[in-house]
């Protein structure tokens, strides 16, 4: 599965990395916290989070993670954007809150354990 | 150490400004940067990494002002970090994985897990934290260069 069926699938919004959407999507995690998603994250997994500052792109791009899906229908920052394109860093955004997407890309086949 | 300190490669020093969240991360990706242009593998650099940011946003969190240093030698990249603030109480409390003193600010941003000390420890190869409480925190680190195919090739100072 890639990025790109997980947006299709859920109708979400691309607002950086549409370049990179070809990306194998290996796993999942969902967390606020940065320095947890830093140690349990797996590489190419895909990051469902509310944090939309700079940062995340820092976490996603050290820890070499598939995309991160901003829920809620909350929208990243402009510096965050930036960051983003200039890492090549697919970020999505979804009206679900954490919990629904989750549960839904979990059915999809989407692993916790990456 | 002081053998090694004739063979360093590169060093550089970065400043940190305490509470200064706007610039999180920045210097920990200049680190980044030097090390994916001197052609380290994809490994140190996530390690390197991860640790750095670990202990920049420690120092934007918790401290007034810091310095960051990086010293390339062909063993090991080491990196200092002295910061003044307040300091660590506990250092054994505060290894522990879930503990943080921090404020709820720093919890809105997804800072203050609790988790940034054993994160540095469990990407590091070595680490050594000393504090004082109300004056500072001192903390080191080695990732080790083992099994590297290529050394480092020549840096610019400038980085």
């Amino acid at each position: 599965m890639t990025v790109s069926d997980i947006v299709k699938s859920f109708g979400l919004k691309i607002r950086a990395g549409k370049n990179r959407l070809d990306q194998e999507v290996r796993g999942g995690y969902t967390g606020d916290l940065l320095s947890d998603v830093i140690a349990h994250s797996r590489k190419g997994s895909i990051w469902v989070t509310i944090q939309t500052h700079p940062n995340i792109v820092a976490v996603a791009t050290m820890k070499e993670l598939a995309g991160i899906i901003l829920t809620g229908g909350r929208e990243p920052d402009s510096e965050t954007l930036r960051k983003a394109e200039e890492e090549e860093m697919p970020i999505l955004v979804s009206s679900l809150f954490a919990f629904e997407l989750t549960g839904k890309l979990y059915q999809m086949g989407i692993s916790g354990m990456g | 150490m002081s053998g090694t300190e004739n063979s360093i490669h590169f060093h550089e020093r970065f400043h940190i400004e305490g509470g200064n969240f706007t610039n999180a991360g920045a210097i920990s990706s200049r680190v980044k940067k030097i090390l994916k242009e001197a052609g380290f593998s994809s490994r140190v650099i996530r390690r390197t990494s991860i640790a750095t940011f670990e202990a920049e946003m420690n120092v934007i969190c918790y401290a007034s002002q810091g310095n960051l240093s990086l010293s390339i030698t062909p063993d090991f990249l080491k990196i200092v970090v002295e910061d003044e603030g307040i300091g660590i109480a506990d250092i054994e409390l505060a290894m522990q994985e879930g503990y943080s003193t921090a404020s709820e600010r720093i919890h809105e941003m997804g800072f203050g897990a609790g988790m940034g000390l054993s994160n540095i420890k469990n990407n590091t190869d070595g680490m050594i934290l000393t504090s004082k409480f109300g004056q500072g925190t001192h903390l080191e680190f080695l990732i080790s260069l083992e099994g590297e195919d290529r050394l480092v090739p020549l840096l610019n100072a400038e980085g």
